[in-house]
């Protein structure tokens, strides 16, 4: 199968050129989760099972500040009703695909991932090697994520409370949004889902974040409904 | 205790929402304002992760010079914007955290 090996290869080389933007988000997730007071293995352990960087480092600092279980567990819902979104996306490469390899691609479906994929594919959907392009990215950027997230829980308590490092989780989901406002569309529904986070912070169970979320997408769709003939 | 039920939540809720689509039967197609939905799913919920801990401090919004957080926000959205980098944004945006907090 040569052309399996050869998008596998393209997958991994496409993979370690992400790792440089790993790095430091699993650093930060290891050392949020630390400061948490969730011990090495229960961390690790979440790392494995979840697999989902932001929201496990929403989950930290909910933790941080003593949020009961049940709303910690819907919070990292919210944050992860984006995976619903890249699920219907990669559905129309991978439908035809066995039931083992769709259950390989959603358990490594992340941001990154998603989109390096989309770029090499999106114009080619039918194109062989998807699975193999995919794995090839997933593969190096799991063994990343887990062995960062671990040397973050090591550093953990040992950094200087003086050095703010808590503001790294912020500074990495903006890290994250900025690249995916791509048209004006996108920047009026993620303003609108701000603007509402900000207003209701307030609100109990922090259900501020799914309002935010909801009334975002709502005002996204609209706009594109009567925006359409605006400048894009 | 707790934490286990924690990890068990996550795990099952965020695995039942990388599949869900992909688990679909390969006829089924979905409704086109599901997927226009879906398109604005990531920018609105990671924006509204972060916007409030720059605008808000102790829960009271704060649009003043001396809100640091703020001023560092800035200059990482316009790192982001430019470079599209993590590393640089992180380690300038936590760079700037501390600059703006000895000047204001």
């Amino acid at each position: 199968m040569p052309r399996a090996r050869t998008e596998f290869n393209a997958g991994l080389r496409a993979g370690l050129s992400l790792l440089i933007a790993i790095v430091p988000f699993g650093l930060v997730t290891g050392v949020a989760m630390a400061a948490a007071g969730i011990s090495p293995l229960e961390a690790m352990a979440m790392s494995v099972l979840v697999y989902a960087g932001a929201a496990m480092l929403a989950a930290a600092q909910m933790l941080a500040d003593g949020a009961p279980a049940l709303v910690v567990v819907l919070a990292a819902f919210v944050v992860n009703l984006r995976l619903f979104m890249y699920s219907a996306s990669m559905r129309q490469y991978f439908a035809g695909e066995s039931l083992g390899r769709r259950l390989i691609v959603s358990y490594t479906l992340v941001d990154n991932p998603f989109a390096l994929f989309l770029q090499r594919f999106a114009t080619r959907p039918d194109a062989p090697g998807k699975f193999e392009y995919f794995v090839g990215i997933a593969i190096p950027l799991w063994i990343c994520w887990q062995s960062t997230v671990a040397a973050g829980l090591l550093l953990g308590n040992q950094l200087p409370a003086a050095w703010k490092l808590e503001f790294a989780a912020p500074l990495a989901f903006i890290s994250m949004t900025i690249p995916m406002l791509r048209d004006w569309l996108l920047v009026i529904a993620a303003l609108t889902a701000a603007a509402t986070a900000v207003l209701a912070h307030g609100l109990p169970l922090r259900l501020g974040l799914a309002l935010a979320a909801m009334v975002g997408i709502a005002v996204g769709v609209l706009a594109e409904k009567y925006l359409k003939a605006g400048p894009e | 205790m707790t934490i286990w039920l924690i990890i068990l939540g996550m795990s099952v809720a965020t695995f039942a929402q990388r599949a869900s689509f992909l688990m679909l039967p390969e006829h089924v197609k979905l409704p086109a304002l599901l997927r226009r939905a879906l398109h604005y799913v990531p920018a609105a919920v990671l924006t509204a992760l972060w916007v409030p801990e720059l605008l808000l401090q102790k829960g009271v919004l704060n649009l003043a010079l001396g809100n640091e957080r703020l001023l560092a926000g800035i200059v990482a959205i316009a790192v982001a914007w430019r470079f599209r980098a993590t590393f640089a944004t992180i380690a300038i945006g936590l760079v700037a955290l501390h600059v703006f907090d000895r000047l204001f």
